[in-house]
């Protein structure tokens, strides 16, 4: 290989460096922003997180599998993934074997920033080249994975529905600017390779190409346009990049070390919170996850737009959005990049200015000792068959408890929480902490899953243990203090949000079912399970609006033929009992009425 | 004046005509659902709150009508949601609470 043209230089590759100087001022420009965004501990945190050698290799890793190869994607969908691993993966090793050959070759030229992107122009093949090298060979296999990966987005604009994701968010111009430049990159990277192979030699996707377009063509008129053409849609693309969802490229490579630090979102709007809803790749994982989508409704709601609206600050839709969602986690716990739609709504919403301070409703109340303290719930007052049933269990097996709901403790907090007025919801943790503390009880035992997510995550209180009733009874099963016996009834198991998604427990429910019941399973459950759309975690949804989201929910319940649905969490109980066209019942009842 | 050891009770008249409405119709316009209230009164039945300070969505759609204080009603409602699982007519009781919270100055 050498020099072809002595300057090393050419007009065409301005255009480029134009992009290139742009993008990386504006993506370095709004990482400072972001790390001064930071609160200083969490500044401190993640620069000592890039220090710390494990942590390094672990981001290195993470970048690599997620962001090029796309692990999390092939989970999902194969040929989503293989669509988007072949461009980002491709178009990395074009990149890098780009540097190898200049390095190998024509070393010398090294510190010319370009020189690796257009390498093919500026070289000819000598002697000492060997033809058909391995280098070569790779770059057109690379470039052919590019264009396969291309060609199938491409396909997939047209027909949507082969992807098994139905609803895509709708580009804006901005955003098809993008799409259609980065579309165009890689064609026109292998015209011009095409028309310059008889200098610089090729492989084979551009080798032959070269011989052809010589039958018809002639290459050395076509050279230079191309090469014009591939710098300005390079040009282009990198132009448009910062204002489009192709940002989620540099923000990803941010994300995974921000996170890998342990950082957390504070704020909506600022610091990680900013790097997190650029980040978001508009893939439109979360349209087809949510519930409130169901007929198309409500599409405008999903985090997508949230992270679409975050970024443009439109307060209006801001509030709107943050406002409709049920929090039910769903959309964040399918989300290949961990948008956390949930918790950015919720911090939304404590960005909003009440006038009518709270004041907590009860205050001198004192529970009796005893060891186990039991929480149904406010909730729970309108399915009290719930709590009735675990103080049956609990009587049948001899455990000394007493009811913390009718000795003052009101409200766990968490409706509170999730309606943004934290300081309010701190205000009621404090009481029952107080309450609860003061009881002397060695055990805390929920049967609401809302709430036993707030005990765990937001309560402080050390020397009582926070158990759920469904591991509890299971438990009291296993050491043999009561003893039930398998009816005949099927059951399809619901996985209730806060419960499943909420605190990760899918397996200990259907294990407790399983002992009383014949158990069988909904269309999507576990970490997929759809929201029962009774959730209070929706501040504006009406309950007319709710009914569909409802009826979605139960349809994929029936697909599996059971001849009843059991639930664990009160709130799901009420909301499908409503509409639902057989028994819906609570673990606890079940289990109740099958001791022997 | 002669102390009889009792005085007159304040009169209860309510004139329509001297209240402040406008409370009331913007929260009417941010939650349209309020203006269905049908005054069953379940939403304080089944609020944990109305024991202690006799809280109920229903008092606060009549009190902000008539012009009464609702403040210290408002300021105890945990946001549970019960009384918006139960009331008959639908209403987004706690989305109307928060709106109200909002709405004082
Ligand atoms: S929030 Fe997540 S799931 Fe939704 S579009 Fe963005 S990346 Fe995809
Ligand atoms: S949390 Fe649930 S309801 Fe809210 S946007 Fe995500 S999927 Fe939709
Ligand atoms: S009521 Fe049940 S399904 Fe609905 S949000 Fe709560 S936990 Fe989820
Ligand atoms: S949301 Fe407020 S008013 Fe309604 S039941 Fe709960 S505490 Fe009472
Ligand atoms: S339950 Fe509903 S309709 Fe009945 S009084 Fe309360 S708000 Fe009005």
């Amino acid at each position: 290989m050498i020099d072809r043209i002595p300057s090393g230089f050419h007009p065409f590759v301005i255009p480029f460096l134009v992009g290139m100087a742009f993008v990386l001022l504006y993506c370095f420009g709004a990482m400072i922003r972001v790390l001064y965004e930071l609160s200083w501990q969490d500044r401190k945190k993640f620069f000592l997180s890039l220090l710390n050698p494990k942590i390094l290799l672990k981001d290195i890793k993470d970048i690599f599998l997620n962001c090029l190869i796309h692990v999390p994607l092939w989970k999902r969908n194969k040929l989503f993934g293989y669509m988007h691993s072949s461009i980002a993966f491709g178009w990395f090793m074009i990149i890098l074997l780009g540097h190898i050959e200049v390095l190998l070759f024509v070393p010398g030229r090294i510190n010319l920033f370009y020189y690796p992107i257009f390498f093919n122009y500026f070289v000819a093949e000598d002697d000492v080249t060997l033809r058909g090298s391995l280098l070569f060979f790779l770059m057109d296999f690379f470039l052919l994975l590019i264009m396969s990966g291309i060609a199938i987005a491409i396909f997939r604009r047209i027909k949507n529905h082969v992807f098994g994701v139905k609803r895509m968010a709708r580009p804006t111009f901005l955003n098809l600017v993008g799409l259609y430049s980065l579309w165009a990159i890689f064609p026109l990277r292998w015209l011009a390779e095409s028309f310059t192979a008889h200098i610089s030699g090729g492989s084979f996707m551009t080798i032959p190409a070269n011989w052809l377009f010589r039958q018809f063509l002639g290459n050395e008129l076509n050279m230079l346009p191309t090469w014009w053409a591939y710098s300005i849609a390079l040009c282009v693309f990198m132009c448009v990049l910062p204002f489009t969802r192709y940002m989620h490229i540099p923000a990803e490579m941010l994300l995974i070390p921000m996170r890998n630090a342990g950082l957390k979102v504070r704020s909506s709007r600022k610091g990680f919170a900013r790097v997190e809803f650029f980040s978001c790749p508009n893939c439109g994982v979360c349209i087809d996850a949510c519930p409130m989508t169901v007929d198309n409704g409500n599409v405008k709601d999903c985090t997508v737009y949230l992270t679409r609206q975050l970024r443009r600050n439109n307060e209006e839709r801001i509030q709107e959005i943050s406002d409709k969602c049920l929090l039910c986690g769903k959309c964040e716990a399918l989300c290949q990049v961990g948008v956390e739609g949930p918790g950015l709504r919720i911090l939304e919403r404590a960005r909003r200015d009440y006038t009518v301070p709270f004041l907590y409703p009860a205050g001198d109340k004192k529970v009796e000792s005893r060891k186990v303290l039991y929480f149904a719930g406010c909730m729970t007052h309108l399915t009290p068959a719930i709590g009735r049933s675990v103080e049956a269990i609990m009587k049948k097996a001899g455990i000394d408890f007493t009811w913390l709901d009718e000795q003052g403790g009101l409200c766990c907090g968490r409706p509170m929480f999730t309606a943004g007025r934290i300081a309010e919801a701190k205000a009621i943790v404090a009481n029952m902490e107080k309450l609860i503390l003061e009881s002397g009880c060695d055990t805390l035992l929920v049967s609401c899953p809302i709430c036993y997510k707030m005990f765990r995550e937001q309560y402080n209180l050390p020397g009582v243990e926070i158990v759920n009733y469904i591991p509890f009874i299971n438990n009291l099963i296993n050491t043999g203090r009561i003893k039930v016996e398998k009816s005949d009834i099927c059951y399809v198991y619901h996985d209730p949000c806060e419960l499943g998604r909420g605190c990760g427990m899918y397996e200990e429910p259907r294990k407790l079912l399983g002992r009383s019941a014949g158990i069988a399973e909904a269309g999507h459950n576990r970490e997929e399970s759809i929201c029962c759309g009774g959730s209070l975690g929706s501040l504006s949804l009406d309950f007319s609006q709710r009914e569909n989201m409802t009826k979605a929910a139960l349809n994929d319940l029936y697909t599996s033929n059971a001849d009843a649905i059991a639930t664990a969490c009160p709130l799901c109980q009420a909301t499908f009992a409503r509409y639902a066209d057989r028994p819906v019942k609570d673990i606890a009842e079940i289990v109740n009425n099958q001791i022997l | 004046m002669i102390d009889f050891g009792f005085t007159l009770s304040k009169s209860s008249t309510v004139d329509l005509n001297k209240i402040d409405h406008s409370r009331y119709d913007q929260l009417v316009k941010l939650v349209p659902t309020a203006r269905m209230c049908m005054n069953c009164g379940s939403c304080g039945a089944t609020c944990t709150v109305s024991e202690y300070k006799g809280m109920s969505v229903r008092k606060v759609l009549y009190g902000i009508q008539r012009g009464e204080d609702v403040k210290a009603m408002l300021s105890s409602c945990m946001l549970c949601g019960k009384c918006t699982m139960v009331c008959p007519r639908g209403i987004n009781t706690r989305n109307l609470i928060l709106n109200l919270c909002k709405l004082y100055d």
